[in-house]
């Protein structure tokens, strides 16, 4: 057996192989250096010539002319979002609006907004809640209804628990993922008290005549296979001003969104005079979306 | 690397089982983790559920670290070398599993220290990543020099070795531990979210990790001339009595707080142990574990079961189908159903998961028989670059190798 093993004298290292070691790791630092990085690391400057590229890229794929938006978060703003649980039919009207806005996966089917039908005799009850019932006609008797998406925490576990840092609450509170940076480990999907995050298990199938151009950096663009998505609060929308998709959707106007730092604001108003809640409060994860009770 | 016919049917039934797996990986790659089962309500699976186990595994080389070292019990003291390669390669599986389980594969390297980012010291998987890999090269490096030292016929150097073997030690509780916070610190998740889990997780590992050990150093013992005292084998069966009295101790409070409080949190134990209205998929699994643990009890603390090969044996295998049940799927699917909204999805692993961790298990195995390979001979004093004094060698006696 002794012959199999080779010679254990060591190898002094050329001149020539020290010199490729030296080149290969210069190489790779500047690969690193200039390659592609947490986007909120990134020089605004050249944010926009990536974004540039990300948009001829879409529109070719798409074709459409897609734009790809880099707003950011807005000085004196933290939004936050106020669900009327009394007015809340149950029609998942938002569900969809969300999908279509937000460039959701139609095969197979993401949805980031769970639409729960609870009995009125328990309460708000998870373990008995139901986010397939399959009515006729909503509300249902006995029923009422929770719609459940990112509850957008100002202690938001799921950012903790990031191992590379692709997850992040921006300046005005909208927790946000780096879809380029994001490995896919899922620990946030484990994290989140809301099943609020959603895995991108297959190539999101979305025809091209149903892609939303409108996109943020951030929020709307397509998600690549492999990578976690979320809620944004629409960020494409509200920090140009405008409301979230949903809130727009809804029929029975059970949703308001505005500027939680704003005194005059509907959200203030209603935090200070309804019967204010959040989900799993004793998880202290201080939700920016409350549920209320308008009536 | 010459071997008898069993030697190669083994290796070649190894390679066979990774390229199956490569295979199914490369499935996996192409059309995403779809292939798995795993969908958002079970976000994690098999993949984590293995991890886990072999984590445990990795950190156990330390139950015989701790009597040999620290009590200088000469008996334990050979067997150390086979902890550490047995721990090795555990930890290559456990990379291997976390690898095959992430999204984006070619995105690791965000996870390496300063090329990437390493979300450090708040995400727990990050710690994870980083004592494993230390752990990883503590032991590589105590095992290479000890087998070199061997190999040119001197005595490994004592001022070299102790002390990493003896950082050896906290740092198997560390790893392990660290594991088990990275499910214990997310209060999303009652059924892990316990104080008692990481104390349960090391009370595991002390069983699982020395039950491999003590059958692979029987068959050691029986096909080459690898000497190894009775009494060893017993005394480790002896400690592993203890670790899974512990073990059972520590499920029993944790059921015991469960049923007795009575909150929405039994939820998840009753899934497990009941099952949940018609969904009593882990129902069988859960007894399976709680029955094989317990077996495994009675015959290592019993002196004369304990001392009976056929029953040795027969503890030693139910140790580790009992462990690995309750440790990996038992953990990690009631942690995850109901899901967070209540939801009650099913999950069964898939043949493209099935073959992906075989073909992983086999890498391992592959690893761990390589090395016995080199390290036998070696620390047999079959093998040696020169001859030197007797008292030089790792082992007094060389005896000739058929
Ligand atoms: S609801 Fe979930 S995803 Fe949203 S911020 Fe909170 S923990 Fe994160
Ligand atoms: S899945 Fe992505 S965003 Fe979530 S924890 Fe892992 S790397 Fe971070």
């Amino acid at each position: 057996m002794g012959d199999t093993m080779s010679s254990d004298t060591p190898h002094p290292v050329t001149r020539r192989q020290f010199a490729s070691c030296t080149a290969a790791a210069a190489a790779g630092f500047l690969l690193t250096a200039c390659g592609p990085r947490r986007l909120r690391e990134v020089p605004k400057a050249r944010l926009r010539s990536m974004l540039d590229d990300l948009e001829r890229e879409y529109s070719k794929t798409y074709g459409k002319a897609v734009t790809v938006s880099d707003t950011p978060a807005a000085d004196g703003v933290v939004f936050a979002y106020a669900l009327d649980i009394s007015r809340c039919i149950g029609c998942r009207r938002c569900v969809y609006a969300c999908v279509d806005e937000n460039n959701q996966s139609r095969d197979p089917q993401v949805h980031w907004i769970r639409v729960l039908s609870m009995d009125k005799e328990r309460g708000i009850d998870f373990a008995h809640a139901d986010a397939y019932y399959d009515a006729k006609e909503v509300p249902q008797d006995g029923h009422f209804y929770v719609p459940v998406a990112c509850q957008q925490c100002r202690n938001p576990p799921c950012t903790k628990v990031c191992p590379v840092g692709a997850t992040w609450a921006e300046k005005d509170g909208i927790v946000v993922i780096d879809y380029d940076w994001c490995i896919g480990c899922r620990c946030c999907m484990a994290a989140c008290p809301y099943g609020a995050r959603h895995f991108n298990w297959s190539d999101a199938g979305i025809p091209n005549e149903q892609v939303n151009p409108a996109m943020h950096y951030l929020g709307n663009r397509p998600r690549p296979r492999g990578v976690v998505e979320k809620c944004t609060f629409c960020i494409q929308r509200v920090r140009k001003g405008r409301y979230p998709a949903c809130v727009e959707a809804c029929p029975v106007g059970a949703r308001k969104f505005g500027n939680l730092l704003d005194p005059e604001s509907e959200i203030r108003y209603i935090i200070e005079h309804k019967r204010v809640l959040v989900l799993k409060e004793e998880l202290n994860t201080m939700p920016k979306f409350f549920y209320f009770y308008g009536t | 690397m010459r071997g008898n016919a069993g030697y190669w049917a083994w290796v070649s039934l190894l390679l066979a089982l990774i390229a199956s797996g490569l295979l199914a990986y490369a499935d996996q790659v192409t059309r995403g983790l779809g292939v798995t089962a795993m969908r958002d309500q079970v976000s994690w699976g098999f993949y984590i559920g293995n991890f886990t186990f072999l984590v445990g595994v990795a950190a156990a080389a330390v139950v015989l670290v701790i009597p040999a070292y620290v009590y200088g019990w000469r008996p334990i003291r050979e067997i150390v070398i086979y902890g550490e390669l047995l721990a090795v390669s555990a930890i290559v599986m456990c990379g291997l599993f976390v690898f095959v389980d992430v999204g984006r594969p070619d995105r690791v390297w965000h996870l390496a220290p300063l090329l990437g980012h390493l979300n450090f010291p708040s995400s727990l998987l990050a710690w994870d990543v980083l004592v494993l890999n230390l752990y990883f090269v503590v032991n590589f490096v105590v095992v290479t020099h000890i087998l070199y030292r061997a190999y040119t016929g001197r005595h490994y150097s004592t001022r070299f070795v102790v002390p990493l073997v003896l950082l050896s030690i906290p740092m198997a509780v560390g790893i392990h531990t660290v594991t088990a916070f990275l499910y214990n610190g997310l209060a999303a998740r009652p059924y892990w979210n316990s104080s008692i889990l990481a104390p349960q997780f090391l009370a595991s590992a002390f069983c699982s990790g020395p039950a491999i050990l003590l059958i692979v150093l029987q068959l050691l013992r029986r096909f080459t001339s690898f000497e190894l005292k009775n009494e060893a084998i017993w005394k480790i069966a002896e400690l592993m009595a203890y670790a899974m009295f512990l073990n059972l101790f520590l499920h029993g409070a944790e059921a015991f707080k469960e049923y007795y409080s009575d909150t929405e949190h039994l939820l998840f134990t009753r899934y497990w142990y009941e099952g949940l209205g018609e969904h009593r998929t882990l129902v069988p699994y859960a007894w399976a574990a709680l029955v094989l643990n317990a077996v495994a009890f009675v015959l290592f603390i019993v002196p004369a079961t304990r001392r009976n090969w056929v029953t040795l044996n027969v503890g030693c295998v139910a140790t580790y189908a009992g462990v690995y049940i309750e440790k990996g799927m038992g953990l990690i699917i009631p942690g995850l159903t109901p899901d967070t909204l209540g939801e009650i999805y099913v999950y069964y692993p898939t043949l493209a998961e099935l073959r992906v961790a075989a073909g992983v298990f086999a890498v391992g195995f592959l690893v761990f028989t390589l090395m016995l390979k080199v390290a036998v001979p070696i620390s047999l004093g079959e093998f040696q670059e020169a001859e030197v004094s007797g008292e030089g060698r790792h082992r007094a006696v060389a005896p000739a190798h058929g």
